[in-house]
């Protein structure tokens, strides 16, 4: 890496991170006198050895949410969204990665490194860092944020950054499904990207920056392979549409899309 | 109506019979349809045996096209009928041939902690090239079985029936005696499954509430408004109405003695016989519905146990449950054994049958359950206060020991209750400050479905450290204490609580009520001579059964097994358990080494069991006697839900 605060970064977002998931895992700790509550002096199994139980295990799965070819008239773009974790119920390495490569160059390359806690029912806490790495200048980032499932059954995703440009950042993304059939999926996905500083080598704007959407229309006949066709808008906005040489604004488009979304 | 099998079969028929050619079954196409018997699995051998060897190898089994390479006791799935006398001294040498350590646990069956079967709690299993001897006096008798409790073996087939037969002639022999084992066939391994179930809980649930589904939802719930307000309050709390079982049809063959639906196990009978059926679910998921279209079966045995018989027309088995049927066919006709799985995505079949290569109708599936708020232990409909003697658990003529108390008393409000025309409860004699807990003689359970929110019990409420009296009983019950961790937390591993947790013991179980048929509930289970220890219990345990489904965490009191410590008893200590069902499912509770006295409302004739089903959002009570020291397993008989954490250690000591 050639950007000398990113082991900085990396320590903040992951201290930022455990500080908060201490103070949940307390109030989870603050349970009732049960019959059954953990005891040291109590032991639940023989000595060295444990009914063999999956309650402690650790999982890894990865799912590309975009896989897709867009296309129109102007420009046709290769996109990905996708991320792997691997850990067990309550900690988790997180791994996500989304791009996009147009005229053979990568652009919007966002990657996140985080260390996943869970801290309620549906949500988990993250930090790490993140990287802005593609074609153009490379960013690192402190990164901090949660991620789960709000009511309703809308899969949210919020992140806050500092650091990459000097500046703050936030993306957050959100997607919902709608079973048009059991196996017959429609969903609508939304990302935005705000920053407090721009960064016109890079393209990014102050204020919101950049939106991503798309309607993805999905065949499940294999729960971890379903085709998809999408429409999807790309554009950027406010302040970024107005850099000269900015790819992203001379790429805004509405696109039809299709492609995989996959997982293992 | 006689119904010869003689349509061609259908190509995956075809293929799966010239896959099991290769396997176990040894059927094929051929001996189907050339009417030669099938295999005569559900025999009970003709003598017992006091002594068994058993060896435990991987065998290529191959059940409806589906092949695995699967743990089996003597290359059978399931494993051989073990029949035993009551009595006798039992030796069972089992050697481990798989290069994975093995076990077997004797379900149901009340042995010494060291040959319970489960590694790390009572041995330390069985390691591959080893050969472990089971050896216990058989103080019991009635319809059991066996299973691995390694690994997830028992998913893969290792399991079998263990039939005893009693000391003295038994009053309900028949003229045919068959087993009948429930379970469920898949290439799918058991890691895979949980692995898939981690990443999406949902993965084998292809009925959902879809968009396609609204009008006939519409319909039923009396139109688009009711229907829709149903989804979003469904979808408001993440969870879905169709949540029925975690695994289905879609990867599983549900099967009858090992065999598949569309080959189909035969029982031979001759008209005016009496045939006893011993179901025994052997499934690591699933629940059935069993019903024999054109028969009234007599329920004469649950759990191994005799009950007083019940005339029903259909019966639900959860996991690890046996039930012991009588029927008697006075037609020379066919009859279909047919148990559809609890979410309906399949069933198993046989036939009883006065000769080989007859078929019954197969009936249709019903309907498929749907959740309800009752599930989620909102049930605020169907409050009749003015008949309180009704209510399940509400009598108190016959109950002089200290009941289970209510969970959420505070705030209740009971000026619609007659107390005064309830015997042995003495209003007066409650003082303030004290806690509902202590109220002898009164059975709150059947109280559920009060509007608590409007309940004032102030003036009433009693304290826990002073103890009540009960008018009718010239002796003051003994002191009960309660462990009573209340409302389970709302955690990672927690999804909800049941606000108001009612008696579930009349209800048949979701998608059998209103059938128009007769079906079994536990209310209905007596049984025929009382459990030995009619001491009231001196301490109540209270465990709430939670979970999160969408993280497919499972566990008791808001933690899982890895995080809790073991329920400590004292050695021959008089025990309630109190469960209460937090989730939206069903969970088959079984304790290990101990009968499981149900309390529902039989008193001293309460039925006992070794698996109880706890319905969703529901409230139960059973007794048991710490007679046999040692760590005993205590968990959900659901493979994945006890591997995902609900499952606990009971320290006797
Ligand atoms: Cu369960």
């Amino acid at each position: 890496m050639t950007n000398p605060t990113l082991p900085i970064m990396l320590a903040l977002g992951l201290l930022g991170a455990f500080t908060l998931t201490q103070t949940a895992h307390a109030q989870i700790i603050t349970v009732h006198q049960a019959a059954d509550a953990p005891n040291a002096s109590s032991p639940t199994s023989m000595p060295g050895m444990s009914p063999v139980m999956m309650d402690q295990s650790t999982w890894l799965h990865g799912i590309f949410n975009q896989l897709e070819g867009r296309y129109s008239p102007q420009a046709t773009d290769f996109r990905w969204d996708g991320e792997m974790w691997f850990g067990s119920d309550y900690d988790r390495l997180w791994i996500r990665s989304e791009g996009t490569v147009a005229n053979g160059r990568m652009d919007d390359g966002q990657h996140d490194i985080l260390y996943s806690h869970a801290i309620s029912t549906y949500w988990n806490l993250q930090g790490g860092t993140r990287l802005d790495l593609d074609s153009g200048p490379t960013r690192a980032w402190a990164a901090f944020g949660v991620q789960g499932l709000a009511l309703y059954q809308f899969e949210l995703s919020a992140m806050g950054y500092v650091g990459g440009n000097g500046g703050a950042a936030t993306r957050i993304e959100g997607t919902y499904d709608f079973l048009l059939t059991n196996r017959l999926i429609l969903q609508p996905n939304v990302e935005l990207n705000a920053y407090t500083r721009a960064d016109p080598s890079r393209g990014v704007g102050s204020g919101l920056s950049e939106i991503d959407t798309g309607l993805r229309l999905r065949y499940e006949h294999w729960r971890k392979l379903a085709p998809y066709v999408a429409v999807t808008y790309n554009t950027a906005l406010g302040q970024a549409r107005h850099f000269p040489d900015n790819r992203e604004a001379n790429r805004t488009a509405l696109r039809f899309a299709f492609g995989l979304r996959s997982w293992f | 109506m006689k119904h010869s099998l003689k349509t061609p079969p259908t190509r995956r028929s075809f293929l799966a019979s010239v896959g099991a050619a290769t396997g176990l079954l040894g059927l094929s196409p051929r001996n189907i349809f050339a009417q030669t018997p099938p295999v005569q699995t559900g025999q009970i051998p003709t003598g017992t045996q006091s002594d068994w060897h058993l060896n435990v190898t991987r065998q290529s089994i191959t059940i409806d096209g589906k092949t695995l390479n699967a743990p089996t006791v003597n290359s059978t799935v399931p494993g051989p009928v073990l029949r035993m006398k009551e009595g006798e001294n039992i030796s069972i040498s089992v050697t481990n041939h798989l290069t994975e350590e093995t076990s077997i646990h004797w379900h149901g069956l009340r042995v010494p902690a060291h040959m319970d079967g489960v590694p790390g709690l009572s041995f330390h299993g069985i390691a591959p090239g080893e050969t472990f001897t089971y050896r216990f006096p058989l103080k019991q008798s009635g319809t059991y079985w066996y299973h691995s409790h390694s690994n997830m073996q028992e998913a893969q087939g290792l399991v079998g029936a263990l039939i005893i037969d009693p000391a003295t002639p038994d009053p309900l022999s028949c003229e045919r005696d068959y087993v009948v084992v429930l379970g469920e066939w898949t290439d799918v391994s058991p890691a895979e499954i949980v692995s898939n179930l981690k990443m999406q809980d949902d993965y084998y649930n292809f009925r959902q509430r879809t968009t396609a589904s609204l009008p006939a939802q519409s319909q039923h719930d009396g139109g688009a408004i009711p229907a829709l307000k149903s989804r979003l309050m469904w979808s408001g709390m993440n969870m879905s109405a169709t949540d029925i079982s975690d695994v289905s049809g879609v990867i599983y063959t549900y099967t009858l003695n090992g065999i598949a639906p569309h080959t189909g196990w035969e029982g031979i009978f001759q008209a005016g016989e009496r045939i006893r059926l011993r179901f025994i679910n052997s499934a690591t998921m699933t629940l059935f519905d069993v019903r024999i279209p054109g028969l009234e079966m007599m329920v004469v045995a649950a759990d191994g146990n005799p009950v007083e018989p019940v005339p029903v027309d259909e019966f639900r088995i959860g996991v690890a449950e046996t039930y012991d049927i009588i029927v008697q066919p006075h037609e020379n006709r066919a009859y279909t054994l047919f148990a559809q799985s609890e979410d309906r995505t399949g069933y198993a079949l046989g036939t009883l049958t006065p000769h080989t290569g007859i078929r019954a109708p197969i009936p249709a599936m019903d309907s498929r359950p749907v959740r309800t708020m009752a599930d989620m232990g909102m049930d605020m409909d169907g409050m009749d206060m003015s008949d309180m003697a009704s209510m399940p658990g509400m009598d108190m003529t016959t109950h002089h020991t200290p009941m289970p108390p209510h969970h959420h008393m505070a705030g209740m409000k009971m000026d619609k209750m007659d107390m005064s025309s309830m015997p042995g409860m003495d209003m007066k004699s409650m003082h303030h400050g004290h806690h509902m807990h202590m109220m002898p003689g009164m059975h709150m359970d059947g109280m559920g479905n009060m509007p608590m929110h409007s309940m004032d019990m102030g003036h009433m409420s009693m304290s826990s450290d002073s103890k009540m009296q009960n008018a009718k009983s010239d002796t003051p019950p003994p002191r009960l204490e309660i462990d009573d961790p209340g409302p389970p937390p709302i955690n990672v591993e927690n999804q909800n609580i049941a606000a108001h947790p009612i008696d579930r013991l009349n209800d048949p179980g979701d998608g059998l009520a209103q059938n128009g048929r007769r079906v079994l509930t536990y209310k209905h289970l007596r049984a025929l001579t009382p459990a030995p220890d009619q001491r009231p219990a001196s301490r109540e345990i209270i465990l709430h059964l939670t979970g999160n489904m969408q993280r497919y965490i499972w566990g008791f009191n808001g933690r899982k097994f890895s995080e809790s410590g073991p329920i400590r008893l004292q050695r021959n200590e008089r025990i309630r358990f109190t469960l209460i069902n937090d989730t939206m499912m069903e969970h088959p509770i079984h304790l290990h080494g101990f009968w499981s006295e149900l309390e529902n409302g039989q008193g001293a004739f309460n039925p006992r069991k070794h698996t109880i089903i706890s319905q969703p959002g529901s409230k139960l009570s059973f007794l048991m006697t710490a007679d046999e020291p040692g760590l005993w397993a205590f968990h959900c008989h659901l493979l994945y839900h006890m591997d995902l954490g609900m499952f606990r250690t009971v320290s006797v000591a």
